[in-house]
């Protein structure tokens, strides 16, 4: 399975969910497979869903999950040992390793190479994280939803790509109707 | 009131309760400060653009946040600003010690000390400079003008401003 294959299986589990997603292709992907005010997409800045994803679970109650991939937490390793020494137990942080940067031509990863990011994240402090290939993805996503305790998820998929759109949404519409969900969800 | 104290009461005051911060020396009473204080949740970042990351956040979560760093930070944060809180229009207080003016003994702040005023120019980011311990009287209706602005707005703090702490 690839990254697109993985997101359009974990549709149903995050339809009803406070997303923070990547930039570039993953975004765009979660944008044509189901586009809701829910959903906040990243349109630059790589390497920081998940510090905008543990933000904004760390201000309200309402879980929350990072889709994010190898090459942007390759980008932004420091973010690791945030998560772990600032536990919130509605965070979810999913990165979609494919061992690649996808949307700039699959060019490899040292994640697909000799390092394991889920290792680094035990080493950083994080104490439950997961594993697991494509096909468990969803499986793995809806047990940490329940276990209802922060999770960092490492799901191995293959690398490669689909045409998809770019997102023409301006991006203060994009974090207007979001902010708009979570002030909802909290009320 | 101590400089440091009246930082921490105008960010309480405009309901600011969530603050990251990288540290500076300049900056270490302050960060205690806000460390000490009940109505301030601190997250220290490892990275100024990561720590913009967690107050982008944290605003979509109906907080307001402010970060606190050093000067050098413009330099490692200029695509973070401009793609992200400026792109998505969110409201950004940036106290910044601005090493490298007069009083500074260490000679590499200079050299971003040079720059930092046209960075923050050319981005067209409101910025303050505090030079003198009175000028914390501006603080609380800088921080007003930037929640009301949505925008990222740069405090400068020398190191002239400090020792008149």
């Amino acid at each position: 399975m690839i990254r697109s294959e993985v997101l359009k299986s974990l549709i149903p589990v995050i339809t009803d969910q406070l997303v923070v997603c990547n930039i570039g292709l993953p975004s765009q992907e979660l944008h044509q497979l189901d586009d809701q005010p829910s959903n906040f997409y990243m349109l630059g800045t790589m390497g920081l869903a998940s510090s905008i994803g543990l933000g904004l679970a760390l201000a309200q109650p309402q879980p929350v999950i990072a889709i994010d991939g190898d090459g942007s937490i390759l980008t932004n390793f420091g973010t690791l040992p945030t998560i772990a020494n600032n536990v919130a137990d509605n965070f979810i942080l999913l990165i979609i390793d494919n061992g690649s940067y996808g949307s700039t031509g699959d060019q490899p990863t040292y994640a697909g190479g000799k390092t394991s990011l889920s290792a680094v994240a035990s080493a950083c402090g994080c104490e439950r994280v997961i594993e697991c290939q494509a096909e468990q993805a969803a499986a793995t996503l809806q047990a940490a939803l329940d276990a209802n305790e922060m999770t960092v998820i490492v799901c191995k998929c293959e690398s490669g790509n689909i045409t998809v759109p770019v997102i023409e949404m301006d991006p203060v519409v994009i974090r207007d109707r979001f902010m708009n969900e979570v002030r909802t969800r909290n009320s | 009131m101590s400089i440091n104290a009246k930082i921490v009461t105008d960010l309480v005051t405009n309901n600011v309760s969530f603050v990251t911060t990288v540290p500076c020396k300049q900056l270490a009473g302050v960060i205690d400060g806000i460390e000490q204080c009940e109505q301030i949740f601190h997250i220290p970042s490892n990275k100024e653009d990561e720590g913009m990351g967690l107050c982008a956040g944290a605003y979509m979560g109906g907080k307001r946040a402010a970060i606190i760093m050093q000067n050098t930070a413009i330099g490692v944060t200029i695509n973070t600003l401009a793609t992200l809180i400026q792109y998505y229009h969110i409201p950004l207080p940036m106290l910044i010690s601005y090493r490298g003016e007069i009083g500074e003994p260490v000679a590499c702040q200079v050299e971003m000390a040079v720059h930092t005023k046209a960075l923050l120019a050319q981005l067209n980011i409101p910025t303050y400079h505090f030079h003198q311990a009175d000028d914390i009287a501006e603080f609380d209706g800088i921080l007003k003008y930037c929640f009301m602005s949505k925008k990222p707005v740069a405090i400068l703090t020398d190191a002239s401003f400090w020792k008149g702490a």
